[in-house]
């Protein structure tokens, strides 16, 4: 016994070191994988306040950016009003609808709601965006997040009182899928940690009609994103030699550098589609 | 100021301006400016080892808190903790410096050349093992070696910089002062 307290003492050191560095790589392989809710909720709230109180002074310097994209999307919208169509169709005409919006809220399927970025980065390999909106106003883990001319953006990974973590597309562990507008076939956004706003679709196979130029679009098979929603814009695509895929490398619709404002979207079917999925499982078993 | 006032000053400015400064520069994917370690560096000769490798911990802690995934910045810092007794002890002039002077400097090492040894090796070994742990997963060598080189190179530009315009006094201590 006594000679195990000399060892300890003897090296302390060494025994202090590596017992901290066990921490530390315990903290990145078990934080990637299961969020820890306390942490985050104890840290997220502390930096969230240092962070927001930086961005107050940045947002003036992105002022005239954010505006911009906000004018694009305006137009956007316009552009998509009823009243600017002037259909043939008497059908069209004749249709009057007596509903009133409120009685269709039973089946709204997505909520927006908006939100502050007051961090971002994209140097890292695995980036984030912190959010000034939490728990108290309505957002939860697993929500999707695309920016002002809907470019997807990520998926809210955690969530403390009054800031949320998005888990940005320029990160290893995103996984969301993509789809080519053009022909639908489907595939994994991939990110290789290295250029930002540079992106790869994996999984599209050979038989495919890829172009440079070619839209990217979120194919909705998740709960978090809706479909159609814009995710890149083809650089290149080449026949990959060992598989029966393409290579497709993209630049993204969201430019990742200068988020200023996202929206981030609410599925209130999330939970029945959950519900379903968790009954064939057990099933299964 | 006493020391202990003036290493938590210190803290706190390194982690702000690596956090909000630094971090916001994208001068290109292979370099990443790092200087908040430097606050390790210059942490005084008399302190504790063991006490040393938790205030790194700490420090290391609270910049992973800032990014969101704990755990690279803080291994990344014990690390060199652990390592620089080490190396005082090798570079250190003459018995007895350390005692004489409160923490690393160009005059408290004996000149340019060791104290440029100290801050290259401890940088070398940070920024190595910080992007060995990020790259993981990517697993490509010729990639992080030059990341690793370039972002050295740039980091202890970055310390030279603040060296010269932040000049500390370090006052000759003896026993009858």
């Amino acid at each position: 016994m006594r000679n195990i307290f000399l060892f300890i003492r003897r090296y302390f050191n060494l025994i202090l070191f590596l017992f901290l560095q066990v921490i530390s790589i315990y903290l990145i392989v078990h934080y990637s994988r299961y969020h820890n809710a306390m942490f985050s909720n104890v840290t997220g709230q502390l930096t969230g306040k240092v962070n927001e109180q930086f961005s107050r002074v940045e947002y003036y310097f992105q002022l005239k950016r954010t505006n911009d994209s906000l004018v694009k999307a305006n137009a956007k919208l316009y552009n998509k009003l009823k009243a600017d169509f002037n259909l043939p169709d008497t059908a069209v005409n004749m249709l009057v609808d007596s509903l009133k919006i409120d009685s269709l809220e039973a089946h709204r399927r997505y909520v927006y709601y908006p939100a502050k970025v007051v961090y971002n980065s994209v140097s890292a390999q695995n980036n984030f965006i912190v959010l000034s909106r939490g728990s108290n106003q309505n957002i939860r883990t697993g929500m999707g997040v695309i920016d002002p001319n809907t470019g997807v953006v990520g998926v809210v990974t955690d969530v403390s009182a009054d800031y949320s973590v998005v888990m940005s597309l320029l990160h290893k562990d995103s996984r969301l899928n993509g789809k080519l507008f053009k022909t639908g076939e489907t595939g994994t956004i991939n990110w290789d940690g290295k250029t930002p706003n540079m992106l790869s679709l994996k999984d599209i196979p050979k038989g495919a009609k890829v172009a440079k130029g070619d839209t990217i679009i979120s194919s909705g098979f998740s709960t978090s994103i809706p479909k159609g929603m814009m995710v890149g814009i083809v650089e290149e695509a080449v026949p990959d030699k060992s598989s029966s895929n393409y290579l497709i490398r993209f630049r993204s619709a969201a430019n990742f550098y200068n988020l200023e404002y996202v929206y981030v979207i609410e599925n209130r079917q999330a939970n029945d589609i959950k519900a379903i999925l968790d009954n064939v499982k057990k099933k299964d078993l | 100021m006493s020391t202990l006032v003036k290493n938590i000053v210190r803290f706190a400015l390194f982690i702000l301006v690596q956090v909000f400064v630094l971090d916001k520069i994208h001068l290109h994917q292979l370099v990443t400016p790092y200087i908040y370690y430097l606050f390790i560096l210059w942490m005084p000769f008399r302190m504790k080892r063991s006490w040393q490798m938790i205030v790194a911990f700490a420090l290391g802690f609270t910049l992973d808190s800032f990014r969101h995934h704990p755990g690279f910045h803080t291994a990344a810092c014990v690390l060199i903790a652990y390592i620089r007794p080490f190396l005082v002890n090798l570079l250190i002039p003459q018995e007895g410096a350390d005692t004489n002077y409160e923490e690393p400097s160009f005059k408290s090492m004996g000149g340019f050349l060791p104290y440029f040894i100290f801050t290259g090796v401890l940088t070398l070994i940070h920024h190595g093992w910080l992007f060995l742990l990020e790259a993981w997963q990517f697993g490509n060598i010729w990639y992080f070696i030059t990341k690793t080189l370039l972002s050295t190179a740039i980091s202890l530009l970055l310390i030279l910089i603040t060296e010269l315009i932040f000049a500390r006094k370090q006052s000759f201590r003896t026993n009858t002062a």
